[in-house]
């Protein structure tokens, strides 16, 4: 038999149309269905990259390391002693502990006075190694830098002020090169933290804090006891055992037993980051199901008519198979039928979304950090391709069923005159 | 027993009708064979068993039992797409409600089978031409089937059935919805069809197309009552 596959499109086109109310109907349902399918997945995306970019705002893959007490005894010391790494530990990790990026001390002062001319405020400041910029994501607004080994070195009286520090110190005028005095010892602003979304923290946001060279601090203060070691392994894999290997380091100082992990309370972010990642996918999944769900309601409406076309049309398909068509030939075009008004439907669906998605995205968030967090919903190619396939296998099956009827019609029955 | 020139080979055919609660034995055993060339008429009562011989014979539906062979085919064993090719190519079907399809055209309704039977577009195109020509409605091709007469419409159906020059045209009361004038055209194009060589089995209530036929098979209740055999070649009736 010559080209069936062309005679099943010649016999769609053949067939008696379904009533237009009817189709529109239909159409508009699973136009509906894919609209609900691509926001919620849009809005699951977006939602996802400004969350990511939320966490990658402390830093990726970093560990955050608070030195603590012993809970077991060790080699005749009691249990029950604080564990308080100084400074110059820091250079004994490096270059003892192989696979990092890089380690860095961070010693806090809470509630410390800034001031600058009139204003004064109270927050914290932070003596970090010039790392520290590096591992914790701290990126300077254009015109300033952060701390560079010669600050560290020379014990420079500089400053990194956070975001909201200097508005609140400086209000419009620049800070850059300007002075501030930390605890009435006078400082120069080197620069100003970009503004970041951020939601891990251990010590405040980055938005309030400043920024000293750690041995700056040390000489104003007279503390070398560090708050907390950041390190940032090659790898993620590395993670564990660059934790190790501090914990190795620290204990053959100051005594303690290095499996004792109260010792060492420890923020593994590539931990904590595959937590999220799941829960992010649980997101998008739950986004998804209800999605296709409701896609499937159309689909079901799809069906729905195809069926009371198979109805409709018996007598039509009992003739075309007196007439000698193959059952495929009668089926071919309900499943074609089935399947154009989905993807009719689909499309009309798709192209709402994009026009949706794209006047969503003009929506200026502003200072709504309910705003920021939910993200601009995104649609991306993978989501365009996920929706295409719902639609594919829903418009499929959709004229399956119905025309699985169709095949089953007794011509016999059908053509009998009454 | 069966001649070259046999089209339709019946013996003992039966067909019971399974309802679930009835069981109705519709045919009760049919013996019957129609030559190339015969006009053949079969009469009976409402009820007899008439139109599913004819369902039988056009391969629509297949018997409970009995051996049944179409131009020398074993009908029995054929795959769906077999018995929907032999439908295709051997018979040509008639019925008296004409069981055109309304929302194409004459031509399309002509062409159809042509279709389903792989005929290039241009040979579709030159065999619909003829054979609406043939039926007189050359001038009727491009309307659709609510816009004809009902004898307009059963010779677009005569039409249609003709398209693959299938080996014997079936016809069921084809006059049945007409009226006399109409009814009369159609039996004229039968008595035509029958003189160039065609076969033709027609099951009738109007004695005057009865009458025209050659021989007459009358059923009842399911069996063959009475047939009068083909009068010249052979006169002897049944096997
Ligand atoms: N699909 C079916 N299911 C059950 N019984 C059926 C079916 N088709 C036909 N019958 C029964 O089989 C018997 C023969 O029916 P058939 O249609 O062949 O009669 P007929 O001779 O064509 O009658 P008519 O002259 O009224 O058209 C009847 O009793 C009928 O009720
Ligand atoms: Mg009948």
């Amino acid at each position: 038999m010559a080209r069936p596959r062309f005679l099943v499109l010649q016999l769609f086109l053949r067939s008696s149309r379904v009533q237009k109310k009817r189709a529109v109907l239909t159409i508009a349902a699973i136009a509906w269905g894919t609209l609900a399918l691509l926001l919620l997945l849009a809005f699951g995306e977006g939602l996802g990259l400004s969350l990511g970019k939320a966490w990658a705002g402390m830093g990726t893959d970093i560990a955050v390391i608070w030195p603590g007490e012993t809970t077991v005894p060790w080699k005749g010391l009691p249990a029950g002693r604080a564990i308080r790494p100084r400074i110059n530990d820091i250079r004994a990790i490096k270059e003892r502990v192989p696979g990092l990026v890089g380690v860095s001390g961070e010693i806090i002062r809470w509630g410390t006075n800034f001031t600058h001319g009139e204003n004064t405020v109270n927050a914290p400041v932070k003596g970090v190694g010039t790392i520290w910029g590096q591992l914790r994501n701290q990126i300077p607004a254009s015109g300033g830098r952060f701390l560079n080994p010669l600050d560290d070195a020379q014990r420079r009286r500089v400053v990194f002020l956070g975001t909201d520090l200097a508005t609140d110190l400086f209000g419009d005028e620049d800070p850059i090169g300007g002075s501030v005095l930390i605890d009435a010892v006078p400082y120069t602003v080197i620069g100003v933290l970009i503004e970041k979304m951020m939601f891990g923290n251990y010590s405040g946001m980055d938005a309030n804090h400043a920024i000293i060279p750690i041995r700056t601090l040390y000489a104003q203060y007279g503390s070398d006891r560090l708050s907390v070691l950041v390190l940032k392994p090659e790898n993620r894999a590395g993670m564990k055992r660059a934790l190790a290997g501090v914990a190795q380091v620290l204990s053959a100082k100051y005594g303690f037993d290095p499996e004792d992990e109260r010792v060492l309370g420890t923020w593994d972010t590539v931990e904590t980051g595959k937590i999220r990642d799941n829960f992010m996918l649980g997101i998008q999944l739950f986004l998804s199901i209800i999605g296709v769900l409701t896609l499937t309601v159309g689909g079901i409406g799809v069906a729905n008519i195809m069926y009371a076309v198979v109805k409709e049309r018996t007598r039509e398909i009992g003739v075309k198979m007196a007439l000698g068509a193959r059952s495929h030939w009668v089926t071919g075009p309900i499943v074609l039928e089935g399947l154009t008004y989905t993807l009719l439907g689909g499309l009309t669906g798709m192209v709402v979304a994009t026009v949706l998605v794209f006047l969503l995205g003009l929506i200026p968030t502003g200072d709504s950090m309910a705003l920021k967090a939910l993200g601009k919903p995104t649609l991306s190619p993978a989501i365009a391709a996920t929706a295409a396939g719902v639609l594919g296998i829903i418009g499929l099956l959709a004229g399956y069923f119905p025309a699985r009827r169709a095949a089953s019609v007794d011509p016999a029955e059908t053509l009998r005159y009454e | 027993m069966t001649t070259n020139d046999s089209i339709i080979a019946m013996e003992q055919i039966r067909k019971v009708y399974d309802t679930g609660k009835v069981q109705v034995e519709a045919l009760r055993g049919i013996d019957l064979e129609i030559s190339k060339g015969e006009f053949v008429a079969i009469v009976g009562p409402s009820g007899s068993g008439k139109s599913t011989l004819m369902n039988l014979i056009g391969c629509l539906d297949t018997p409970t039992s009995g051996v049944y062979r179409l131009t020398g085919q074993l009908v029995a064993g054929m795959k769906k797409d077999e018995l929907a090719t032999v439908r295709n190519r051997r018979v040509g079907f008639i019925f008296q409600n004409f069981n055109l399809l309304p929302q194409i055209s004459a031509y399309e309704n002509v062409e159809m089978p042509l279709l389903f039977g792989g005929v290039p577009r241009r040979e579709r195109r030159r065999r619909v031409e003829a054979l609406m020509e043939r039926v007189g409605l050359a001038d009727r091709m491009e309307h659709k089937p609510t816009e004809l007469s009902g004898g307009q419409m059963q010779r677009v159906a005569v039409a249609r059935a003709l398209a693959m020059d299938p080996d014997i045209l079936l016809a069921d009361e084809p006059t049945g919805n007409l009226d006399t004038s109409s009814g009369g055209d159609i039996m004229e194009l039968f008595q035509d069809l029958w003189e160039q060589g065609g076969t033709m089995l027609v099951i009738t209530h109007d004695p005057a197309l009865a009458r025209r036929a050659r021989r007459q098979v009358e059923i009842q209740d399911g069996l063959i009552t009475r047939d009068t055999g083909s009068p010249g070649a052979d006169s002897t009736p049944l096997r």
